[in-house]
């Protein structure tokens, strides 16, 4: 079973998390129920600090075992630090997918698109409803 | 898509599935890497009955398949299985599969799931052509079989059965009860472990994995999908039909020389000769990732700027911990310790050429 999703951030329908920090910048990552699906994480590939991303272009790439998958940036700005960690631990992302499984920050270029994210309770719902 | 006999098993088990070559079958219950390190530390099952079985009998059994198949069976002997090639006229690889000789003008195919159709009206169109006296069946829907895999498999196979697995010899087999059912059991696998290839009726089948499991599970059995089956058997260097090798790659180009006896006649032999006396152009090698990345299935290789060769298996290695594949490649590129580059998406990753197996277990 995923762990709760946090209420304190903001999610995308691609299973991705954005806690804003307030201050213009935000911080990145993948939901738990993703990472879970994902199972074993072996590598992440993490952008340049400076790399400008649209918002629904991929900003990373986590691969398991088995499989490739692009993480989608769901807001649009610029990277200003990444989760070096992972590197040497991807699993990281496995253990503590909303903590320090985090991916990157971002300085936001329009902080009017975190009004089209999820909250947490819209998120949990759906996932229900993609169960069905 | 198709169901192998134990398909409610997988499914109550909560096993992801997937669609394997018309086949819904486990990927994994839990993670690859838990069932990989099972299967490499303890005992890891494996539902393969999607796998097909073909018997050939007669008197001219030996005679056909000493003409489809590359593989000189004349010194095999009842209760052996050796691994062939079966070749178009081109001498291109239909499909890699092992033969089981049951008794004198008995066998026993084992052939992978894809090609098993197209093996079987090769086979047969050319049993026809020659007139040889023999009978072929496919008794794949009634056969299941399971893979027992792993350094403890003796152990736990031996509470179901009388056969005396001890002086059971590595790629010989027996025919011998399974918790009271007639089973093969055979002493050989996919994984570079010791194991056993188990075959059984279908409709029993799934009496034999319930008591493999509860035989197996003091000692860490696991029931393990195909996302260990493809990385276990990447570690050992062994290929897999379809991805590492088709129809338009002969078993020359590939880690297959030593199935081929080219001192009698067999279908494909002339192309295949002809092939090889106008020089290999390509091979399949080992790759290793120096640099950060795993190489994957389609991955382009190139050698100082120059596009040398494609990926055809690649994966991370949860024995090794990095990242490993299988790579075609310009013959000219392909000696050991060769440094090469994989373009994984926009960056050029170092990697290089090494020997096979990647892992070879401890006796």
């Amino acid at each position: 079973m995923s762990k709760p999703n946090p209420t304190d951030r903001l999610y995308s329908r691609d299973h991705e998390w954005v806690k804003d920090n307030g201050d213009g910048t935000a911080i990145i990552g993948i939901t738990d129920y993703a990472q879970e699906m994902l199972t074993d994480i072996v590598f992440v590939e993490l952008p340049e600090i400076g790399k400008v991303v649209a918002k629904s272009e991929p900003v990373a790439v986590v691969e398991s075992v088995k499989s490739v998958s692009d993480v989608y940036a769901p807001v649009s700005g610029e990277v200003i630090d990444v989760n070096k960690k992972l590197e040497n631990t991807p699993e990281l992302i496995n253990q503590d997918a909303f903590g320090e499984g985090w991916l990157v920050k971002m300085r936001l270029s329009d902080a009017g698109e975190l009004k089209m994210l999820l909250s947490a309770a819209d998120y949990e719902q759906m996932l229900k409803e993609e169960k069905h | 898509m198709k169901k192998t006999p134990l398909y409610e098993k997988h499914v109550a088990l909560n096993a992801k599935i997937i669609d394997f070559g018309g086949w819904a079958m486990p990927v994994q219950y839990t993670n690859v890497i838990n069932e990989h390190r099972a299967t490499r530390g303890a005992a890891g099952l494996f539902d393969i009955c999607h796998m097909g079985e073909i018997e050939v009998k007669g008197p001219q059994a030996l005679d056909l398949l000493q003409l489809v198949l590359t593989r000189n069976l004349a010194d095999q002997t009842p209760g052996q299985v050796k691994l062939s090639a079966l070749l178009n006229e081109e001498g291109g690889i239909i499909d890699d599969l092992t033969v089981y000789k049951l008794d004198e003008n008995s066998y026993m195919l084992v052939t992978n799931a894809t090609p098993k159709d197209r093996d079987w009206q090769w086979i047969k169109s050319i049993q026809r052509d020659k007139g040889f006296d023999c009978s072929l069946k496919d008794i794949s829907d009634t056969m299941g079989k399971l893979d027992l895999q792993g350094p403890l498999s003796e152990e736990i196979l031996q509470k179901l059965t009388k056969a005396d697995l001890k002086t059971l010899r590595f790629y010989h087999f027996c025919e011998s009860p399974v918790i009271g059912f007639p089973a093969i059991i055979s002493r050989s696998g996919y994984t570079g472990e010791d194991g056993f290839e188990i075959y059984a009726a279908a409709d029993i089948i799934g009496n034999i994995w319930d008591e493999l499991i509860i035989a197996g599970a003091q000692s860490g059995l696991k029931p393990a999908g195909l996302g260990a089956r493809d990385t276990l058997r990447l570690e050992a260097g062994m290929m897999l039909n379809g991805q590492d090798m088709n129809e338009s790659v002969s078993p020359l180009e590939v880690p297959y020389s030593w199935i081929v006896d080219a001192h009698k006649e067999f279908v494909g032999k002339t192309a295949l000769m002809a092939r090889k006396n106008s020089g290999i152009g390509n091979k399949l090698v080992g790759i290793e990732m120096t640099g950060r990345g795993i190489a994957r299935h389609g991955y382009k290789v190139f050698h100082g700027g120059k596009e040398i060769g494609i990926v055809t298996s690649g994966t991370f290695s949860p024995t090794l911990s990095k990242a490993i594949g299988l790579a075609f490649v310009d013959m000219v590129y392909s000696a050991p310790d060769t440094q090469i580059t994989v373009a994984i998406r926009d960056t050029m990753t170092p990697a290089k050429i090494v020997k096979l197996p990647f892992y070879k277990r401890s006796k």
